[in-house]
């Protein structure tokens, strides 16, 4: 199913218009208007020309040309939570495994967002989360930045379950250029998602419209890190519009970037510590646990097993888990074991990192 | 390449002119000579002197013809007679009082004279030990001019000195490094007395201060001692540059640690002469980068040509010259630009971008010749407190000279000396793998991605760890463990080209 000539249309018209709607929406608060008029209404209110009839063939030939498949609300497949958005994005873009769209209208999502200069601690929270609700089957949204987003993408792909990327430009561009392994990883076993036409180079307040979808797609929105005025609380305030829920990782209080998450607790987010706390919302308290994980791991020896936890508690080098000297090479020995059942994996750093 | 001094002296306007390509200092050996002669109580003949250098087309450098200059005067002028220097080969500099200084290279000179067919070489005191290393010539030292013609004239001799290699190399060397001075790191120990045993080059990545070059400085300790020939090898590449520094012979594995800013010249020899470069003078011992990816890429590539053959082919206009350069390879670097990523205890303040940067430069040629490459964590307090007996050097260096031993042996037919030299298309033949260590390696070409080079690097390690485990064949814990060692980075950069 691709999206219908209209929806299309509604795209090519947003692309040609970003740079007024960029004039416009200087103020975030009237974005999300301007997003809801219909095209008439918006050619009006940006006082432009209309953008000729043939827009939506040209865009839809650039996306067969770039690789990408494409949705729209008049698609069956289309995910209906989205709906709810005031101003729902007509057409979506899409490369990667279509099939999530299906998994994204029966299970309910969660976004993970945060800052894009994370601490350690912050990274490590959002990529277990993205590992954790990965493997459980719940996809992982994000916004594929750096930070946070990435790691929680990076999580859910080495737990080996679906995570959908939502893009500001076009869904055939690796944006950040720094991520584009991660583009790579996701476009082959995740989805990216879009709203703008192949090719489009994002304007600011496409950001802003970025997260309503991430905050459209999921039933809950968790910030892991941000500071007060983060972009990531805009994506809160999307889904606590939109009457989902919101959770948030507590930090330590003097910390900058704890101040967003922090500032949500108080308000009255949900406390999330780990994927469970997640599911218990999502499912309701204990609601899924009947379910069946979808990755059991295999049974460990009883050395492996004590490794596996060290590692997943965060301690990233055999020093650190050894502890004696004589210890270290089987310590060294087991971890490479671990990483050749796909448990742990190895980072650029030289750290081990728990894995599906 | 030794040289001729031939003087003339005949009637003209007193002039002293020196011909075969001399060198500034050779230039001014003239005043030297002039002065020493004189002070010494000798003639300086005022008429017109010609001295010749032969071969003339090559260039001379440096003040060590100054001694060679000064007989050949004084035979030319009869105040020696020719014969009493028929035989003789003469080095050393002149002050201008008569005395003489050291020159660099004395060990190589003395080999030269011996190999040209001279039976004596005199030179200045300071340097005779070392050129007495040389068997096949007599070897004596003087203070002074004087104290030279007053040996060729038979007034009073000067005694032959010999000096015994052996001797030097088996006098103990007390104090310096161990690495009971560092206090945990256990993994990083671990790995570095692999790296000795095999003879592996070594990549530590870890955060400032995480004690990355004082393990570095320590890695001479656990090495086997030099062997006679290996120190007479070192002696003569540091007597070429002037590192001796009085010593008649190098006796530990040398230590050299460049600084970041070193050019590509710097690294593997170059200049006029040309002179030996840092991989030259690490001969037999440890080269040291610290901050590797701080060092200009040639000179990185640079390293490529030593890494793989042991020896530095240098061309110059006027000469060219090879030095051998067999070392380990120690580099370390941070893991990012601010050093703290993956650092569980400070955050990193890098951007993204500037880290992927970062580790990029770190890839290429240069990484394929780095078999182990270990992470090394910031010691915590309980690991500095721990009193735990830690393993001295000596200890170490004891099961890396036994594993040493197991290679020589099984390496003696195909000329290599240790693991790391062994060639990919060796590897078959020389590592008795076991049925499920085998099974560990392919998984690991297949799960994560090892590339076959990064598998061969893998199958080297894990040769010496079952060396130093004492097991002739390798087990799956030795191909594991070798597997932990292995540049992590090969995934990372297969997910990117897929992308």
């Amino acid at each position: 199913m691709s999206a219908c000539d209209a929806c299309l249309q509604r795209s090519a018209l947003l692309a040609a218009a970003a740079g007024a709607i960029e004039r416009v929406a200087r103020r975030r608060s009237r974005l999300p208007a301007l997003l809801a008029l219909h095209d008439r209404d918006l050619v009006a209110a940006l006082k432009i020309g209309h953008p000729d009839r043939s827009a939506a063939a040209s865009v839809a030939a650039a996306a067969t040309a770039r690789g990408l498949t494409t949705t729209c609300a008049h698609a069956a497949e289309f995910p209906r939570k989205l709906d709810a958005l005031p101003d729902r994005a007509a057409a979506l873009f899409l490369r990667g495994d279509r099939s999530i769209l299906d998994l994204l209208r029966a299970e309910p999502a969660a976004a993970v967002v945060g800052s894009r200069r994370a601490s350690t601690y912050g990274l490590e929270v959002s990529r277990r989360l993205g590992r954790e609700l990965a493997a459980c089957g719940v996809p992982v949204v994000s916004g594929m930045a750096f930070g946070v987003d990435a790691a929680a993408h990076e999580g859910a792909l080495d737990g080996g379950g679906p995570t959908v990327a939502v893009l500001a430009c076009g869904a055939d561009t690796a944006y950040p250029r720094g991520n584009l392994a991660l583009y790579g990883r996701v476009a082959r076993s995740g989805l990216v998602v879009s709203e703008m036409p192949p090719g489009f180079r994002p304007f600011r307040w496409c950001f802003p419209a970025r997260n309503r979808i991430m905050a459209g797609l999921s039933s809950m929105t968790i910030v892991v890190e941000g500071a007060a005025d983060s972009g990531s609380l805009i994506t809160a305030n999307f889904a606590a519009e939109l009457g989902r829920d919101v959770g948030a990782v507590p930090g330590q209080v003097t910390s900058g970037l704890a101040a967003g998450p922090n500032g949500l607790l108080a308000d009255g987010a949900h406390v999330v510590r780990d994927a469970s706390d997640v599911l218990d919302v999502l499912f309701g308290p204990d609601g899924f646990r009947s379910r069946d994980r979808k990755h059991a791991t295999p049974t460990l020896s009883a050395e492996l097993q004590t490794l596996l936890d060290a590692v997943e508690k965060g301690e990233g080098t055999a020093e650190a888990i050894a502890g004696d000297p004589a210890a270290v090479p089987q310590v060294l020995s087991g971890l490479a074991e671990l990483e050749l059942l796909g448990l742990v994996r190895r980072e650029a750093g030289g750290c081990y990192l728990r894995c599906s | 390449m030794p040289v001729a001094v031939e003087a003339d002296i005949h009637s003209g306007l007193p002039a002293f002119t020196i011909v075969g390509l001399p060198d500034a200092a050779v230039q001014e050996s003239r005043e030297r000579v002039r002065a020493a002669l004189v002070n010494s109580g000798f003639d300086f003949p005022l008429r017109r002197i010609t001295v010749n250098l032969a071969p003339a087309d090559l260039r001379k450098a440096g003040p060590g013809f100054d001694l060679g200059l000064a007989a050949a005067l004084l035979a030319a002028s009869g105040q020696i007679t020719p014969e009493s220097l028929a035989g003789r080969a003469l080095c050393g500099e002149l002050g201008l009082d008569g005395s003489l200084r050291p020159v660099r290279g004395a060990i190589v000179i003395a080999d030269a004279a011996r190999r040209a067919g001279c039976r004596g070489l005199v030179l200045p005191r300071d340097n005779e030990s070392e050129a007495a290393l040389v068997a096949g010539i007599d070897v004596t030292g003087a203070d002074s001019l004087t104290q030279l013609v007053r040996d060729l004239t038979g007034e009073a001799e000067l005694a032959r000195h010999d000096c015994d290699a052996t001797a030097l190399l088996a006098t103990p060397l007390g104090g310096g490094h161990d690495m009971s001075d560092v206090r945990g790191q256990h993994g990083a120990k671990r790995a570095l007395e692999i790296a000795a045993a095999g003879g592996h080059n070594l990549l530590m990545i870890g955060p400032p201060g995480a004690g990355k070059s004082m393990l570095a400085r320590r890695v001479p300790t656990i090495l086997p001692p030099l062997s006679l020939e290996e120190a007479l090898e070192t002696t003569r590449v540091h007597s070429v540059a002037g590192l001796l520094g009085g010593r008649p012979l190098v006796t530990r594995r040398p230590f050299r640690a460049p600084h970041h800013s070193t050019s590509a010249p710097g690294l593997v020899g170059g200049g006029r002469g040309p002179s030996p470069g840092e991989v030259s003078l690490a001969l037999n011992g440890v080269l040291f980068l610290d901050e590797l990816s701080e060092f200009v890429r040639p000179a990185l590539e640079a390293l490529r040509q030593p890494l793989e053959e042991g020896v530095v082919e240098i061309s110059r206009a006027q000469r060219a010259a090879s030095f051998p350069a067999r070392f380990m390879l120690i580099a370390a670097t941070n893991p990012c630009p601010c050093g703290h990523a993956g650092d569980a205890r400070r955050d990193c303040s890098c951007h993204p971008v500037a880290v992927a940067r970062h580790q990029s430069k770190l890839s290429g040629p240069l990484l394929d010749r780095i078999d182990l490459v270990i992470r090394v964590e910031m010691p915590t307090r309980g690991q500095l407190a721990d009193e735990k007996a830690e393993s001295d050097s000596l200890a170490i260096r004891t099961r890396v000279v036994r594993a040493r031993s197991v290679q020589a042996r099984r390496l003696a037919s195909c000329g290599r000396r240790c693991n790391a030299e062994m060639r990919a298309a060796q590897l078959r033949g020389l590592c008795d793998l076991d049925e499920s260590a085998l099974g560990a390696l392919a998984d690991a070409r297949e799960r994560i991605g090892l590339s076959m080079r990064g598998h061969d690097r893998a199958l080297r390690v894990a040769r010496t760890i079952a060396d130093l485990a004492g097991s002739p064949r390798i087990l799956r814990e030795h191909a594991t463990e070798a597997l932990s060692y292995r540049d992590h980075r090969g995934g990372r950069q297969l997910s990117g080209a897929a992308a």
